[in-house]
């Protein structure tokens, strides 16, 4: 009985890691692909830019949900990298309700 | 990097190495599918033609002008009151003009019909009904047997995995550059990492290249929300769509009827401006009606990039409406990404190397699976009765690898033998295709793993080199008579199939020479305290 609560305890962090990985580091690479919106170009070419550069953003964010020490520091990393990129997505957000 | 000798806590290379090896095994077999298909159908369009014997040898590129005018002129015929028709003509490796129209009153995908059409005549050809080599290319990306969207994501997820077992596999090797450099031959496991390594790092940069691209030609479908975000309308949108494709969305039609202008003449205005044989596609809306628009684009010669560079023409007068040459330069890097996986843009020197580099890529992949079984053999407490898990991925490397060669070649006897008026008959090649896949599964489940392997090895070495005797029976187009007549396509095929059997054969060999004496775990199981489990332990 303890023996299976200590294997769900320890798979606990790596499922974790795995859901940071899979759906966190398609999250980020979502925002990130919004967040391109906000570069000083034109709409359209932004959209591109923003599509071509995310699949590099979810690499990044897979590797480093790895890397790290604990599951914890893999979610906090991708809140911070998420930070600048909401804010980023947020004037777009905001901005394109206005125009 | 011996195994074992690291006293130090899990390092950066160690997590690495963990995130490589499951992210390449839990998509690996989808990966290997994708990555062998893939690399076959850098030759498509010659395979394609090897699978409609009946049309004749193509010695050469009929004038895209008059191709045009027939199959417009056919699909006034067969496809009138349709929104739009496609028209993909002949070139240099394609032996036919191929055209889809949107069928009238219809929405969705399955609002499309196609057909293919003899470039001489303009009518639908006259050949066995196949898919030809489109199904290996279509497979590679969207699979079969479930919705084409379904395939797409779970294409691209594996993709995904594999940017990011290419990504954890560099940080792995420290000592990447040795590593090339070494390779220890019959020394088991060692030399399946050096195989391994090897096959890597000589095609690195394209394996990386071509995961990233191959994200890219569907990035539209995988990250829509950057152009959700920014586009609100379908005319929005419309903007987005003319910088990735030439082909043209049908507007209104007027209602009323007018006659097209000549097709040929348009075609030659892009003729002038393109290049004689460098004219891809022409897509016509609302053909016969007043509102008719026709596009002609640019061929695949003289640039590396995809992106939309077409003539825009006003159907009923024939009075050029648009010349679109360039595109954004995001959208540029996007065409030349996408040119980039496809190839198109090369001569045969570059197909060959894009298929060579692409093939070491496929074994890359291979060789990663084989080694994870290896690796593990040797560790296991009991060699016959392995554990389940470990018979799983075992008898899924047999099917997923050996198997799917001659998936692929039964493939290819099942054009060359079924009748050719049975019905839904292109589609019954592709059943073949997984008919034979699914039977070496369950071969690869029943026989022991060794003789699993040499059997499917050996039987892909005869189904492949008995092919071009096959067609010798089957066609009036023996190698013998290929050769005499210069046509390169079907020798070349030919060729290419007992080249293809000679590497099965000589994997075979390899196979059965190489000694799986596993070390008697007897002896290694109750001492396993190596350094490091000492080391993880204290």
């Amino acid at each position: 009985m303890s023996a299976v609560f200590d294997r769900a305890r320890s798979a606990g962090p790596l499922l974790s890691r795995i859901v940071a990985a899979v759906f966190g580091g398609y999250g980020l690479a979502a925002l990130g692909s919004v967040a391109a919106l906000a570069l000083p170009m034109d709409k359209t070419q932004a959209v591109i830019t923003g599509a071509l550069a995310s699949f590099a953003i979810y690499a990044g964010a897979v590797v480093w949900v790895f890397a790290v020490r604990s599951a914890r520091r893999a979610w906090a990393g991708l809140l911070i990298a998420a930070v600048p990129l909401g804010l980023a997505a947020c004037s777009v957000w905001s901005g394109g309700a206005a125009a | 990097m011996s195994i074992g000798a690291e006293p130090h806590p899990r390092g950066i290379r160690q997590t690495m190495s963990d995130l490589h090896i499951w992210a390449g095994l839990l998509t690996g077999w989808f990966l290997y599918a994708m990555f062998l298909t893939g690399t076959v159908s850098y030759f498509k369009d010659e395979l394609s033609q090897w699978m409609r014997p009946e049309l004749p040898h193509q010695a050469e590129v009929p004038d895209a002008a008059g191709v045009a005018q027939r199959i417009a002129d056919e699909l006034q015929k067969v496809a009138s009151g349709s929104s739009q028709w496609g028209i993909t003509l002949p070139d240099a490796r394609n032996n036919v003009a191929s055209a889809f129209w949107r069928v009238p009153g219809t929405e969705g995908r399955r609002a499309f019909q196609s057909a293919t059409f003899d470039p001489a005549t303009g009518h639908k050809v006259s050949s066995r009904e196949t898919a030809g080599g489109d199904f290996f290319y279509r497979f590679h990306f969207q699979f079969h047997y479930m919705p084409v969207l379904w395939g797409r994501w779970l294409a691209g997820f594996c993709a995904m995995f594999m940017l990011v077992a290419i990504v954890s596999g560099v940080i792995t090797h420290k000592k990447i550059f040795v590593d090339f450099f070494t390779f220890r031959w019959g020394k088991g496991q060692r030399s399946w990492l050096d195989a391994h390594n090897a096959l890597s790092v000589f095609g690195l940069p394209f394996h990386a290249m071509i995961t990233y691209t191959g994200l890219v030609t569907l990035m539209a479908l995988y990250m829509p929300w950057g152009s959700q975000t920014a586009f609100k309308t379908p005319a929005e949108r419309q903007q987005l769509t003319a910088e990735l494709s030439a082909f043209i969305q049908p507007g209104k039609p007027s209602g009323q009827k007018a006659a097209l202008a000549p097709v040929e003449e348009m075609v030659r205005q892009a003729q002038a401006r393109w290049g004689h044989d460098n004219i891809n596609r022409v897509t016509i809306t609302h053909g016969g009606d007043a509102a008719a628009r026709v596009s002609v684009s640019r061929g695949d010669q003289g640039r590396t990039s995809v992106s939309p560079q077409y003539m825009l023409f006003e159907g009923n007068t024939g009075r050029l409406l648009e010349t679109k040459d360039h595109v954004g330069p995001a959208a540029e890097t996007r065409g030349v990404m996408y040119a980039l996986h496809l190839g198109r843009f090369g001569d045969g020197v570059t197909r060959w190397l894009y298929f060579i580099v692409s093939l070491a890529g496929t074994a890359m992949v291979g060789t990663g699976l084989v080694m994870w079984t290896v690796k593990r053999r040797q560790k296991l407490p009991d060699p016959d009765r392995p554990y389940f898990g470990f018979r799983v991925v075992e008898r899924l490397n047999i099917a997923a690898i050996a198997g799917l060669s001659i998936a692929m070649a039964g493939m290819l006897w099942a054009n060359r033998l079924l009748p050719t008026d049975l019905p839904d008959r292109a589609a019954w090649e592709i059943h073949s295709f997984f008919i034979v896949w699914g039977l070496m599964a369950v071969h690869a489940v029943l026989r022991p793993a060794k003789r699993a392997w040499l059997e499917q090895l050996w039987l892909a070495t005869a189904a492949l080199a008995l092919l071009p005797l096959v067609n010798v029976f089957t066609t009036h187009r023996p190698l013998w008579r290929s050769l005499a007549e210069g046509d390169w396509v079907f020798a070349g095929v030919d060729g290419m199939l007992w080249a293809l059997a000679a590497l099965h054969a000589m994997l075979a060999i390899r196979t059965a020479r190489h000694s799986t004496k596993v070390r008697p775990a007897r002896r290694a199981a109750p001492l396993r305290p190596t350094p490091s489990s000492a080391g993880e332990r204290a």
